[in-house]
């Protein structure tokens, strides 16, 4: 327990003054410009856009800014502002079998339709600092070499899973046209909907979902997966404004996307199949949409009789604890004035040792006698 | 007022003319994609001198609020909310008594009331060819180009990998 306080206004706005200025740094430096950290930061933008689920790269990048590149901070903030605008309309679902493709590759199969793309990414970088990168002035950019025209590629690329569920081989992910759950207007009650499950992991810390999805893969509620398909692209969104009674286009978002392929079990209907974990992340988000592929994957473990002996399978446990912006509220908490309350602590403490004290007292003076 | 706006019927607009698209309702879908779409700075330089110092009443004034993103399970199960997204709204009425609408994403108000003025001149017959012509057609093709970019940057990283044998024996 915590009690006010008052004073201090003085201390406070000196401190919010002095974090200003640690934020500018030395002055010899040019001032970072939010376009600069929407461009050259767009990672950190992105991770900032799930977390804070909100997808405007301007606002994410003024978080940043704003936070002095503390990230979580940075998602509080975006969350914050979240809260003073109206929801006007919701999405159409987003196609991402539709999405311009800039990354797409297949763990499962060498030789799938539509190749495999590597798009840009960190993987096969030898992970050596690039001192090239330290030289002031722009460093150049070499433009990659065009690629010889394929005769055989008509641009398409289907779903990987699609593959294996025309073969019967996979769970089919089918749509009843159930309302999904929306945890920002009603807090998950457990056992949950995995429609509440999904949007709550998009939400969850990627450390935290990094973490758990580990730790399946070393044992505890091992789930045997296989990157079906990752793709990073752009899909458009459109909403149905009922003033119009027609569908339109709003805009564009970036999504990476994670189909994974876990281990095969046997169904209702006697065959057995793979089963799958999906994953969704705003932007370029490869290792936040991996990990939610495979935590929503262990938390499908009563819908397949599995035991639950994990802490990745134990919904409750993961769902009410992903979340960054409660996690460090309540542990920043603590920094709250205690004052009255360890004081109370302090004194029952004190009495304990005197009583102890006084009854060793006592004890001494009986063997004296 | 409309006579500085060449009522340049010449202009061979694409997306007047797509044969693809004889339903209003889908033509006037395919511009409010463009308008939305498109980067906003390009959007309102080449609006300016069409819409110049023509007047549009403000039925809702440009508005920001926010669209709840939905996607589905395995990209085609049942849907669930991804997040929200930032989205500015525009209504107004052209002289013609045209009412014209936008749905942007982002939070530019300028780019969303230029999108709302532009739908209600491409309802009416006597402006639609020139502000087709001379807005929607170029932004369109830059949005293609700049799609077309993307894709070839992409194609560039396009592997072919194979499969090594192991020396098991």
């Amino acid at each position: 327990m915590y009690v006010a306080v008052k004073g201090g206004e003085q201390a406070i706005r000196n401190a919010h003054e002095l974090l200003a200025k640690r934020r500018r740094g030395d002055r010899d430096q040019a001032e970072l410009a939010v376009g600069q950290i929407s461009q050259q930061l767009a990672l950190a933008v992105a991770r900032v856009m799930t977390e804070g689920s909100v997808y405007d790269p301007e606002l994410a990048a003024l978080a940043i800014k704003q936070s002095a590149g503390d990230l979580v901070e940075a998602i509080f903030l975006l969350r914050a502002y979240r809260t003073t605008l109206s929801r006007f309309y919701t999405s159409q679902p987003v196609d991402s079998a539709a999405m311009l493709v800039e990354r797409r590759i297949s763990a499962t199969f060498k030789d799938l339709p539509g190749g495999q793309v590597l798009g840009s990414t960190f993987d096969y970088t030898h992970r050596l600092l690039d001192f090239k990168l330290l030289a002031e002035g722009d460093s150049e950019v070499a433009e990659p070499a065009a690629p010889a025209p394929r005769q055989t590629d008509d641009g398409t690329m289907p779903r990987v899973m699609a593959l294996l569920e025309q073969e019967g081989l996979m769970v089919c992910e089918s749509s009843q046209g159930t309302p999904p759950a929306d945890i920002t207007v009603d807090p998950p009650a457990y056992p949950c909907d995995r429609s509440a499950r999904l949007q709550a992991l998009v939400r969850g810390d990627e450390g935290f979902l990094l973490a758990l999805a580990y730790s399946t893969q070393r044992g505890y509620g091992r789930n045997h997966p296989f990157a079906g398909e990752i793709r990073i692209g752009e899909v458009e969104v459109s909403i149905l404004p009922e003033e119009l009674g027609f569908e339109v286009v709003i805009g564009t978002l970036q999504l990476s996307e994670c189909e994974m392929v876990n281990g095969f079990s046997r169904q209702a209907d006697g065959e057995v199949r793979f089963t799958r974990g999906y994953g969704l992340a705003f932007g370029q988000q490869e290792r936040k949409a991996m990990s939610m592929a495979l935590v929503d994957r262990a938390l499908q473990a009563p819908q397949y009789d599995e035991e639950i002996k994990a802490p990745a399978q134990q919904e409750e446990f993961v769902l009410s604890h992903c979340d960054n912006v409660e996690a460090a509220g309540f542990v920043s908490h603590l920094k709250l004035p205690h004052y009255v309350d360890f004081q109370s602590e302090l004194e029952l403490l004190r009495r304990i040792r005197s009583a102890r004290a006084d009854e060793t007292m006592s004890g001494e003076n009986d063997d004296e006698q | 007022m409309s006579e500085q706006i060449p009522n340049d019927q010449t202009l061979n607009s694409q997306t007047l003319n797509d044969q693809a698209l004889n339903d209003p309702t889908q033509r006037r879908q395919q511009w409010m994609a463009i308008l939305a779409k498109a980067p906003a700075q390009q959007l309102l330089a080449l609006a300016e001198p069409l819409l110049g110092e023509r007047h549009f009443d403000l039925v809702r004034a440009p508005e920001t609020g926010l669209t709840q993103v939905r996607a589905r399970m395995g990209g085609n199960g049942e849907q669930f909310n991804l997040g929200d997204m930032t989205l500015t709204r525009c209504v107004v009425r052209s002289t013609e008594g045209y009412l014209g609408y936008s749905f942007v994403a982002g939070r530019n108000k300028h780019h969303a009331l230029c999108a709302a003025q532009l739908d209600a001149l491409l309802q009416s017959g006597r402006d639609a060819a020139a502000v087709a012509g001379r807005v929607i057609d170029p932004l369109r093709s830059e949005l293609a180009q700049q799609s077309e970019r993307k894709r070839q940057e992409s194609a560039a990283t396009r592997v072919d990998f194979l499969t090594l044998v192991r020396g098991e024996d």
